[in-house]
């Protein structure tokens, strides 16, 4: 029994993880049906940015975690502008395959800078209570709290203001939107920039959690997030939360009982036999078509 | 003497008429092809390219066929596979399997091309399984079940120890040769291209163009995914079974998404729905990665940036949608000609 | 009987999009189906043609039942159709877009095409003339190697009926092949689509809001409102029928 509640612990920290990178996915694929397969790479360079602000600027943990937010939101945007925009209107997969060459591109360049793993300093203390035989740190409690804090604080930007109201609105119909005067750019700026950060946050976590970083890590976890956030529903957020929370406890769960090179097998079988019965993802809807 | 713009453009000129006065003759092309065929014995036989060179030349026909394959289910049919790396996992293994520990090593060479023909096969029942949630999904979502496919074969072959798990299967002979890359290029090129121009290649596209009325108009989708994830799975094992055979080495690691990643770039910089666009896209690629290695790990920085450009300023890729001359069956390309002529001649005889 | 629809039935969800439809068609017989838009008529099509599995009833062709069927099958079977908005395959050259549609009569299997024996040469160069051929019957030949998409509207309309000719059936679906027409056009589709009729030896069902075509050419009407079949029966009947003019245009309107 402990050892279920220890697993359903691990679970819900890795996630709440999966669950922040895959809402990135599905923000950006809502507003501009794209698969933005950059952003997993986004998700390490929030871990890179976290790791450089504790080493070289000594700042505690809420700076450590803004600064890294940010970070990554501005190069979000920026590959927004300058790589992503001109391809608005050209095939989809020019665009993915942009996505793509982005994304090896800062695999790279991190690689030229730090080509050895490097080793994220403790910013968190962190102290293990045992509670009925399951021992909880407080550095997992604080990963799943703030994970929960920032879905929360999305979601209601996506229900309750006017940008999320706009966000919503492109994703349904692009084109009608200028024509009401909303500035689209704008509010695609502002999804890439949300959605990043949320990328970037899940770095910071994942770095306090495994202090051990490097510049290919957000590849497997950057394509598992986004089989998560599929599996939810592509385009819609609470499916990416549901979608990445079901993946971080199916790997636990596999990990658990299962030695461990069975993980990534048995995880992905499972998703794919998800897919087969809700082809279109547990809350996704497949847009109708008119013959 | 200095150089005047105008003459520049003589050059051009002049060299466009001897591209059109080459290209227009299709004759050639056997010719080539023989041609080639021997130069692929006499370079390694007689030295005349270094063993480098050779080895490159080696690896671009393997990445020939691969972007070849994919860009069947990627270009002709629009699908997003990003498994291609597991097929050609099969046919590697599968062929290394054989090599290494079925077939006795003074026989091997002569069974070679059964061997990759094996590895085919194996990759091509597999494609059998990946073809059947096709019929149902597609977009993103067949997309993922691609990429699942991928670490479900990388996962079980991680898993199997007796072909070595995740530490691979080293000392694979060293069967590929430049002739055997020459002929199996050609013979993929050649049947991929028949497939394209057959009714059931115009069925793929259809499929891509739109489904519904596809089928409507009494295509079989089922029959036409199914066809297009074999041959596609098919000669992703064939390009993984020379593979090994020329790396002598293979484990998982070698088959993971980067690897899918590579073959995508290939497709999708030549240009989809164009054979001549995938052999270009795997040759610029390979060559480039090559050209570029004394930069190191700048190589792999500036690549990508390339590839993006591109994409920006030419999102349909080299090619575009355009094929190249030889590759259209000569009464396919001329059809209405041919047509006309024929209209013209029953015209005149009637009046 | 050609066609026989009994008791057809359809819901999306719990929608019911249409409900007990009937329809006996026999050979070269030219019907029309009109409503209000909504009222399900392309849905009937979309029922005919195995787009939808029909949720209740049978519809049989020759006594073959059709509901289950695949599309191509049902389409193999001799059901052609064209599309309310154009569906060619648009970067597909306009030859190309009718050869396709010989797609279940091709005579080569795969192996033949894949290594370019056998019947594959002969079979692609009659398949080529006769879409040709064909593309000559509606003067689109000289279009043959442009995309579809490059065509003026009126010849795209014109290429889908030829691309769902290319299929050889027995019946022809056509949904509002009228759309975006004059008066002059509409005209000459009447004396077209007669003429089809005789060519290629059709049975035809038309949906259409164009009244001047339907009460034209049509030999029999049946009136659809929300699913329902309002009414049958002559063009000239159904003309004066109150419920008909009711649901067009409200109490007190004129046909």
């Amino acid at each position: 029994m402990t050892y279920i509640f220890q697993q359903v612990l691990n679970a819900l920290q890795l996630g709440s993880i999966y669950a922040l990178i895959a809402l990135g996915y599905t923000m950006v694929y809502g507003i501009l049906t794209m698969i933005n397969f950059a952003h997993g790479d986004l998700f390490m360079l929030g871990a890179f940015f976290c790791f450089l602000a504790a080493t070289f600027l000594h700042l505690p943990f809420i700076p450590t975690l803004l600064i890294a937010m940010i970070g990554v939101a501005i190069v979000g945007v920026l590959i927004e502008r300058f790589a992503y925009k001109p391809l608005r209107k050209a095939p989809r997969v020019s665009a993915i395959i942009t996505a793509l060459g982005v994304g090896i591109f800062l695999e790279n360049f991190t690689l030229v800078f730090a080509p050895y793993p490097q080793s994220v300093p403790t910013l968190i203390k962190n102290t293990t209570w045992v509670v009925g035989g399951v021992s909880i740190s407080s550095l997992q409690l604080i990963i799943i709290a703030l994970s929960i804090i920032l879905m929360v604080l999305l979601d209601f930007v996506v229900r309750k203001t006017m940008v999320g109201m706009a966000m919503r609105a492109i994703s349904w119909d692009k084109s009608i939107v200028p024509l009401m005067g909303i500035p689209v750019d704008l509010v695609i700026s502002a999804t890439f920039a949300l959605g990043t950060s949320l990328g970037g946050a899940a770095g910071v976590m994942y770095a306090l959690a495994f202090p051990v970083i490097d510049p290919y890590m957000g590849i497997l976890i950057g394509w598992k997030a986004f089989i998560a956030a599929v599996v939810g529903g592509i385009g819609n957020i609470r499916g990416a939360m549901i979608g990445g929370f079901i993946l971080g406890g199916v790997e636990i769960l596999v990990a658990a009982f299962l030695p461990s090179t069975y993980r990534d097998f048995v995880a992905f079988t499972l998703l794919l036999v998800l897919l087969i019965f809700r082809p279109y993802g547990i809350l996704g809807k497949p847009r109708p078509q008119k013959v | 003497m200095t150089i005047q713009p105008s003459s520049i453009k003589n050059w051009i000129e002049r060299l466009r008429a001897l591209w059109e006065k080459i290209v227009s003759n299709r004759k050639l092309l056997p010719v080539l092809l023989v041609v080639g065929l021997v130069f692929s014995f006499a370079i390694p036989q007689f030295g005349l390219l270094n063993q480098y060179v050779v080895l490159i030349m080696i690896y671009v026909g393997i990445n020939i066929i691969l972007s070849t394959s994919l860009n069947l289910i990627n270009g002709y049919m629009g699908e997003f596979s990003v498994g291609h790396a597991g097929f050609m996992a099969v046919g590697a293994y599968v062929s290394a399997i054989l090599t290494t520990k079925v077939i006795p090593a003074n026989l091997a060479p002569w069974l070679f091309p059964l061997v990759v023909i094996a590895g085919g096969v194996g990759a091509a029942l597999i494609g059998v399984l990946v073809a059947v949630p096709s019929f149902k999904t597609r977009g993103d979502y067949l997309a993922i079940v691609t990429l699942a496919f991928l670490m479900i074969v990388k996962s079980v072959i991680e898993n199997i120890e007796a072909i070595g798990g995740p530490r691979g299967i080293p000392g694979v002979t060293l069967l590929t040769t430049l002739p055997w890359t020459f002929i199996w290029v050609v013979v993929t090129v050649w049947v991929i291209r028949n497939f394209v121009y057959s009714n059931f290649g115009r069925g793929v596209l259809s499929i891509r163009e739109d489904e519904i009325a596809s089928d409507l108009m009494s295509v079989n989708s089922r029959q036409v995914k199914m066809l297009a994830f074999v041959i596609s799975s098919f000669f992703a094992g064939v390009a993984g079974a020379l593979f090994a055979h020329v790396l002598q080495f293979i484990s998982p690691r070698v088959f993971d998404i980067i690897k899918s990643t590579d073959i995508l770039i290939m497709v999708y910089l030549g240009g989809i729905g164009s054979i001549a666009g995938s052999i270009l896209g795997a040759v610029i690629f390979t060559i480039l990665l090559e050209v570029l290695r004394p930069l190191g790990m700048w190589r792999m920085v500036l690549m990508p940036l390339v590839l993006v450009i591109l994409m920006i300023y030419r999102p349909q890729g080299i090619m575009g949608l355009r094929e190249f001359r030889w590759f259209v069956p000569g009464y396919d390309l001329f059809a209405s000609k041919i047509w006309r002529k024929k209209k013209e001649a029953k015209d005149a005889s009637a009046s | 009987m050609l066609l026989q629809a009994k008791e057809v039935t359809h819901y999306f969800g719990g929608l019911c999009a249409v409900s007990n439809f009937n329809l006996d068609l026999e050979p070269h017989e030219l019907v029309g189906i009109i409503g209000p838009n909504g009222a399900g008529k392309t849905t009937v099509f979309n029922l005919i043609t195995g787009v939808y599995k029909a949720s209740k009833g049978s519809i049989k062709i020759d006594g073959v039942e059709l509901v289950g069927k695949t599309p191509n099958q049902i389409t193999a079977l001799g059901i052609a159709r064209t599309f309310q908005n154009i569906r060619l395959f648009k970067d597909l050259s306009v030859l190309d877009n009718v050869r396709i549609a010989n797609y279940s009569q091709t005579k080569y299997n795969p192996i033949e095409a894949l290594f370019h024996f056998g019947r594959y040469d002969t079979e692609e160069k009659r398949m080529a003339e006769h879409a040709m051929d064909l593309l000559a019957v509606f003067k689109l030949q000289d279009y043959a190697d442009e995309a579809s998409k490059n065509l003026p509207y009126g010849l795209q309309r014109r290429l889908e009926i030829a691309r769902a000719l290319a299929t050889n059936p027995k019946i022809l679906l056509l949904d509002e092949p009228a759309a975006g027409m004059n008066p002059n056009e509409i005209g000459q589709l009447m004396d077209f689509i007669g003429w089809i009729r005789k060519e290629f030896d059709l049975t035809i069902i038309l949906i259409e809001h164009q009244m001047r075509l339907v009460m034209g050419i049509c030999e029999r009407l049946k009136v659809l409102d929300f699913g329902a079949t309002l009414a049958e029966g002559l063009p000239k009947e159904i003309q004066n029928n109150p419920k008909v003019m009711e649901a067009y245009l409200g109490e007190g309107g004129d046909l």
